[in-house]
């Protein structure tokens, strides 16, 4: 419920207030200036760029190949989604064909990233209003997914796992070991977190109906996503345009009635438990054989092929000093990335960088509705509801 | 790529409207592009949004591509994505930087809100100026940032000095803010 209908009970004179960009409420970046009318938000302006690194220059003056660990760093709390985004992306400039096995590996990583996305943001939820403990037992969670992409990968974060064809190194035997047993743990934080916050009362009463956007509006702000499904649009580019191996996997697109906070949130926590079940349905599904394709106009040759043939080093050498080398054109790609519709634009012109590499960052629509989703409400909402958003500052700002 | 042997069906309806508007097209990649007139940009964008077989309802991206040294320089793209058909289009307009009407382009804000923002991030980069925005300053630089940094002609290696801290005051400028008002104009002291 909005609030300016209210009568105010003093009149006051608007008073401007200053949030951020250095204010723990705000993920550290952005900066909203706000004209109050006693405590109701009248008027916001977004202020967004604290972040900004250039990366779409800085892929300009890259390689193909260089961008990779680049695209780790935009939406840094799903990380393998980006890497996944961006290789497909070339894989489709090139043509490259992935193995079946490659794919598979790619939809569990990226679940389990999505599923790191969430926590994140479901917990992070939690502690802007106060409850602090479900955020501890959120990022907790997290770790447990995280260190099964360590198990694989060698990284927590930055994992530079995708290659153009395949991925840098096949699943391990010890991560489905060790897969299971985590699931279920996150599993059981998520039912903790729903005894935690789904009848309670205070977070209840700070997130329904709070920062509602309507269908319609929320597709005219270029909304995917959660924040999309929030509102009753059943858009999800798994299930639209599938890419990898979604066709082949069963499950289902929660949506929302409202559009408010509390739809963002249950939206994301349905998302979990599906994501989780794709897991469990890809490893059941997946085959054996290679985990990467090699092309040697794409990516280095082996290294046995390096010190061994005069072909592979010069392979090596080419790639290395002039990068891959796809056909020239233009490209677009998307997947469904944590926050909504991550694609990636590409340009070619047959050299070893990418004449124009552009991140359709997801978050972007989210920040930029921001003065229709606070106006009209208290000060006090504009906390839950910026948390509500996800707003993730290196694909926001890029 | 090689042409396409019969047109498809998006590019066909945009030629039976406007005919002579869509200049190039292909679909490369599986992914259909029709390039524009510039003169014809606002209203081809206005079909595809409300004619009842294209509804384009979601502007996906709007970007801009420096072709230097080619003429026209700039190449503004837009992403397009109807959620009820499914279907996807890329549009491309030419942008020149010769003539009264340099590195100008209408805005599409009004057909889509989204588009804000992403023509503002254009400007920023590219220093493309879009007719009739409501709101077109800088989004990710800042408002003394000389130059334009995606241009190819744009250094890499160039630095800029450091921001002065601005006042309070300055900084301020809301969107809807009514000049006529005169508590609005008037500050309060902080």
């Amino acid at each position: 419920m909005k609030r300016s209908n209210l009568p105010l009970e003093f009149g006051a004179e608007p008073m401007d207030i200053e949030i951020g960009p250095s204010h723990p409420a705000m993920h550290g970046i952005t900066r909203l200036s706000t004209r109050l009318d006693g405590e109701v938000v009248t008027a916001v302006e977004v202020e967004i760029g604290y972040l900004h690194r250039g990366f779409e220059k800085e892929c300009e003056n890259s390689t193909y190949v260089q961008v990779i660990p680049y695209t780790d760093r935009l939406n840094y709390v799903s990380p393998i989604l980006n890497n996944i985004g961006y290789s497909l992306a070339v894989e489709k400039l090139f043509g490259l064909d992935v193995p079946k096995r490659a794919q598979y590996a790619r939809v569990i990583l990226g679940e389990l990233s999505r599923i790191s996305d969430h926590l994140t943001c479901n917990g992070a939820m939690g502690m802007e209003v106060g409850a602090m403990t479900v955020f501890l037992w959120y990022v907790k969670a997290r770790e447990y997914l995280w260190e099964l992409t360590e198990e694989v990968t060698g990284a927590r974060l930055t994992h530079n796992w995708t290659r153009f064809g395949g991925n840098a190194n096949d699943l391990p035997d010890t991560f489905f070991d060790m897969l299971e047993e985590r699931l279920k743990k996150v599993e059981a934080v998520l039912e903790e977190g729903v005894k935690m916050l789904f009848k309670n009362k205070i977070f209840l009463d700070r997130v329904k109906d709070v920062g509602v956007l309507s269908r319609e509006r929320a597709i005219e702000y270029g909304f995917t996503g959660p924040m999309l499904r929030a509102t009753g649009e059943p858009y999800d580019l798994r299930r639209a345009e599938p890419y990898l191996v979604y066709n082949e996997l069963d499950f289902e697109i929660p949506v929302g009635t409202v559009g408010d906070s509390y739809d963002r949130f249950l939206v994301r926590h349905e998302e979990m438990l599906q994501s989780i079940s794709i897991i469990r349905q890809a490893v059941a599904k997946i085959p054996k054989g290679g985990h990467y394709q090699h092309d040697r106009r794409a990516w280095l040759p082996d290294k046995t092929e390096v010190y061994g043939s005069i072909e592979g080093l010069i392979d090596h050498f080419k790639v290395i000093m002039e990068g891959s080398t796809p056909p020239k054109g233009e490209v677009y790609q998307a997947i469904e990335g944590g926050n909504g519709e991550l694609g990636f634009y590409l340009v070619s012109d047959g050299t070893g960088k990418p004449y124009k590499c552009r991140v359709r960052p997801p978050c972007f629509n989210f920040v930029s509705a921001l003065p229709e989703m606070l106006i009209g409400h208290y000060v006090g909402d504009i906390v839950p509801i910026y948390g509500s958003i996800n707003m993730i500052g290196g694909e926001l700002e890029r | 790529m090689t042409a396409p042997a019969e047109t498809p069906p998006i590019t066909a309806r945009v030629e039976e409207k406007f005919p002579g508007a869509v200049t190039a097209s292909h679909q490369q990649f599986g992914d259909e592009t029709i390039t524009v007139a510039k003169d014809q940009y606002l209203a081809v964008m206005t079909l595809l949004r409300n004619d009842p077989t294209l509804k384009f309802n979601l502007m996906v991206d709007l970007s801009a591509v420096d072709f230097l040294g080619q003429s026209p320089r700039f190449q503004v793209v837009v992403h397009l994505k109807s959620l009820s058909l499914g279907h996807r289009l890329r549009v491309k307009v030419g942008v020149g930087e010769d003539g009264p009407e340099a590195c100008t382009l209408p805005t599409i804000s009004k057909l889509w809100v989204a588009a804000d923002w992403y023509e503002r991030e254009c400007f920023d980069m590219y220093g493309i100026r879009f007719q009739g925005h409501p709101n077109l300053k800088r989004l990710l630089l800042y408002e003394s940032f000389v130059g334009h940094p995606l241009r190819k002609d744009y250094d890499i290696h160039l630095q800029q000095p450091r921001v002065e801290l601005r006042p309070v005051r300055e900084r301020y400028d809301y969107q809807n803010r009514n000049l006529t008002d005169p508590s609005e104009t008037e500050r309060r002291p902080l």
